[in-house]
């Protein structure tokens, strides 16, 4: 090794990595949105247009705030696969709870809309703390408990209705789904500053940092003091709650909960905020590189659906498209992974 | 310097390398090198961090290919760079991590990717069964091959790659620091069975800081400085001194002892009364004033780690005190601890110390996070500040605050631990084994940090059985068995320590 590199650090070369160095790591996906905007744009003449632009966003809108949750719970060196169960389960428990009319799969309570929301987040609360105990008390693999988890509130949002759709949903509950501040969805907003929000809180308040701590190296943040165990808790509760919001906001913008809301939606998140630089080994990556993962998703699915490709393919194109964008971010320059 | 021997004794030569030069990028880290190493030596190579000998290993392994020069292997070129197993098979090396696989079981980590083979060149398991259980007793390992590798003890760890390696066929075995997590008696009984496969050919080249060990251990040695080798000789005729010269360049090293303590008056810096902690230690009393350095001495095991983590909070005696100039510290609570005034380095930063992806900064200022801005909020450029007189008062080198922290070299990152300990600006500093791993001049400059702290007035534990770092000390209290044993102000000898060390007394 270089006598001015590190000798006993690790066994790969520590060579100067501009990509590292810079940050640009997590701008890296910029310039591949140019190129899959401007492939759209020949795609479809209506890709530019901005309420197609905006429905993009919309759509990406309950995703993006399941990435910054998973985001949150990767840097802490944890997972949680049960998030996309949260989106099903606190909706429908709440819807629930909100319909009187045991007919159409109520429980015939008809708590208000308000209630609804807070029974809702209830729901997150308790997921998240279940989760958080079982991985940081028990010690239990965060991956396997989480997908036990997942399977388990699943088959708990089919059981409540036995499958069926819920319908017929207070406004108040829906408002947060539908309604539009300055002529653009509040989903939007609200993803938004969430990102802005938990970039700014990873990047310049001490729990951030914390949390990153944790990630990299948790027994030596346990020697420096940090509640690693409170923090991680916090971590898988946060984690848990954003899902129920995000599950709140598809509730909205489809007007119902379906029994199987949020499925598959996980595979999407895993893959937005791993091609976003958010390491899967913990204490990597940034909200800002999360957020660019979550729009290209966003954009390669709105053009593909655009280019008129067959239906049945779409998901084949996207694996694949998901795959060179892997390629390309570990060629710009990232750190093999571990 | 040799070379007339290497041609005429090629064959008895167990590793031989000449005009190796390796570049990495542009810069040239190895310069002209030539080593050769007769069969059945026990070469020490030595060097500052830096020097290059890593990379001479990484050349003799075939991890990374010489840009010039010749490599030979028992007396033939060196195998093609990506022939792993030709090369398994002509040497090893047994490095300071850990090379088992954790998962696997011994006997699998005895014979990987060499297991013995039956019909159809499937795993032969009772074979492979059967013949680690021979290799197992014939190292007098007391171990089960079916035991998974990682409840292995760090001693067990090393005799089951060495011993892998000689089941490799390898007979050049390359030891990278191998005794910096052993204590004495495994140190000796590793030196046992080395002097033993010496005898019967094996050759080993020998990688330590230790220098003591090396006397101890290797015939001759090899010393770099710069990515060149600077000497070459046998140690008989190469005194102490000279080998730190010769690794250090003009700047020729003192012992050094310290500055003494300013004793001062008024209440202990750190006063432990009556600590107990159950299966750990009990009945520790002990007094470090203000600007007194004093060592806590004692074998792993003998509960000095589990002393210096219940004053850095990490553990709550049974029962007991820990008093910081007079008043009562909070017990069991890591940032009550460093709140009341503790500093605390632990033993092994790569484990316990280091966030190898954050920055030197964010490493730096961990514990005082909450001194940057309101609410939690970090101000950057409060930090940056900070950072870079820590920097520049602690003397780490590194391009910037923002540069990762696993980029520095082990000495730096060493410093980096003092910084952050220093950061809160404690009034007792606690520092488990503070020069672990790190190169001459590095400790040097653990030394200055530390006396710089003695002058300010804290008070300063060091808790190690280095006897390097129990010199510095004002006074060394030895812990055997989990109670204070004996007590030696400045000036004993290395002899009488290690007695009261292991318990001989």
């Amino acid at each position: 090794m270089a006598s001015t590199a590190p000798q006993a650090v690790s066994g790969a070369p520590a060579g100067p990595n501009l990509f590292t160095r810079l940050k640009l790591r997590d701008l890296v996906l910029i310039p591949v949105i140019f190129l899959v905007m401007i492939i759209g744009s020949f795609v479809s003449s209506s890709f530019l247009l901005p309420e197609n632009l905006l429905n993009v966003l919309q759509q990406s809108s309950e995703l993006s705030i399941l990435v910054i949750a998973q985001s949150l719970i990767l840097i802490c060196g944890k997972f949680d696969l049960s998030l996309e169960s949260t989106v099903g389960i606190a909706p429908m428990f709440a819807a629930w709870l909100m319909i009187s009319d045991t007919y159409i799969g109520g429980s015939g309570y008809g708590i208000s809309g308000y209630a609804g929301i807070a029974v809702l987040f209830a729901v997150g609360l308790i997921v998240g703390a279940i989760n958080g105990l079982l991985v940081v008390k028990l010690k239990l693999n965060a991956f396997i408990t989480t997908l036990a988890v997942l399977i388990l509130l699943r088959g708990m949002t089919l059981g409540i209705t036995n499958g069926q759709t819920l319908f017929d949903l207070p406004e108040e509950f829906l408002y947060l789904g539908t309604a539009k501040w300055a002529g653009i969805p509040c989903s939007i907003w609200i993803a938004g500053v969430l990102f802005l929000l938990f970039g700014l809180l990873m990047r310049y308040h001490r729990v951030g940092r914390a949390i990153y701590a944790i990630g990299g190296n948790a027994e030596a943040a346990r020697v420096a003091g940090i509640p690693v165990e409170r923090i991680t808790i916090g971590v898988f509760i946060v984690g848990s709650l954003l899902a129920a919001l995000a599950g709140l906001l598809l509730t909205g913008r489809i007007a119902s909960v379906m029994a199987g809301q949020g499925q598959n939606m996980i595979f999407y998140v895993f893959a937005a905020a791993v091609i976003g630089g958010i390491g899967l080994n913990g204490g990597q990556g940034r909200m800002i590189g999360a957020l660019t993962g979550v729009l290209l998703l966003g954009l390669l699915q709105n053009v593909l659906t655009l280019s008129g490709i067959a239906a049945f393919w779409i998901d084949a194109c996207y694996g694949a498209i998901i795959l060179l964008a892997l390629i390309i971010t570990r060629l710009t320059g990232e750190a093999p992974r571990e | 310097m040799q070379s007339v021997r290497m041609t005429n004794q090629s064959t008895n030569l167990a590793a031989e390398a000449h005009g190796i030069v390796k570049r990495f990028g542009p810069i040239e880290v190895l310069h002209d090198v030539a080593i050769s190493i007769p069969v059945g030596d026990a070469r020490a190579l030595v060097g500052r961090n830096g020097a290059g000998k890593s990379t001479l290993v990484g050349l003799l392994t075939g991890i990374y290919g010489a840009n010039a020069g010749e490599i030979r292997l028992g007396g033939k070129p060196a195998p093609a760079l990506g022939d792993r197993q030709a090369w398994r098979e002509r040497v090893a090396c047994v490095y300071q991590r850990w090379m088992v696989i954790p998962h696997l079981t011994v006997g699998e980590n005895l014979f990987l990717n060499n297991q013995p083979r039956g019909a159809l060149g499937l795993v032969d398991w009772r074979r492979l069964r059967d013949r680690s259980m021979a290799a197992l007793k014939e190292w007098d390992l007391d171990v089960s091959p079916d035991i998974d590798a990682w409840r292995l003890t760090v001693e067990q760890r090393q005799i089951v790659e060495i011993a892998r390696a000689l089941l490799q066929g390898s007979r050049f075995i390359i030891l990278d620091e191998p005794t910096a997590e052993l204590e004495r008696k495994e140190v000796n009984r590793l030196f046992d069975r080395i002097r033993g496969l010496q005898a019967s050919g094996v050759t080993f080249l020998y990688i330590s800081h230790h220098l003591e060990e090396i006397y101890e251990i290797c015939r001759t040695v090899t010393v770099m400085r710069d990515g060149r080798v600077v000497a070459d000789a046998e140690l008989e005729e190469f005194p102490k001194d000279r080998l730190v010269a010769a690794m250090v360049g003009d700047a020729a090293m003192v012992k050094r002892e310290g500055v003494t303590a300013t004793r001062t008056e008024g209440p202990a810096g750190l006063a432990l009364s009556g600590l107990r902690l159950a299966d750990a230690f009990e009945a520790i009393d002990l007094r470090v004033a203000p600007g007194e350095c004093v060592g806590l001495a004692g074998l792993a095991g003998s509960g000095k780690d589990s002393v210096a983590e219940t004053i850095a909070g990490l553990l709550k005696p049974d029962s007991g005190t820990v008093s910081i100039l007079g008043t009562k510290a909070p017990l069991g609570d890591v940032a009550a601890m460093r709140a009341a005034g503790v500093g605390f380095v632990a033993r092994d930063r790569h484990v316990r110390g280091l966030f190898p992806l954050l920055p030197v900064g964010d490493n730096l200022t961990t514990t005082v996070m909450d001194r940057f801005g309101a609410a939690g909020f970090v101000s950057p450029a409060r930090q940056a500040a900070m950072v870079d007189k820590q920097i520049a008062s602690i003397g780490i080198v590194a391009s910037s605050g923002d540069q990762p922290i696993r980029e520095l070299s082990g000495g730096n990152q060493q410093k980096a631990m003092l910084g952050r300990a220093l950061a809160s600006d404690p009034k007792v500093l606690v520092l488990v084994a503070p020069t672990q791993g790190v190169d001459i001049a590095s400790k040097e400059a653990v030394y200055d940090i530390i006396d710089q702290a003695k002058a300010r007035g804290m008070a300063v534990l060091v808790v190690s059985d280095d006897l390097d770092e129990l010199t510095i000390c004002d006074r060394v209290e030895v812990i055997f068995r989990g109670r204070l044993t004996r007590s030696f102000p400045r000036g004993w000898k290395d002899h009488d320590m290690v007695a009261a060390i292991e318990g001989l007394y």
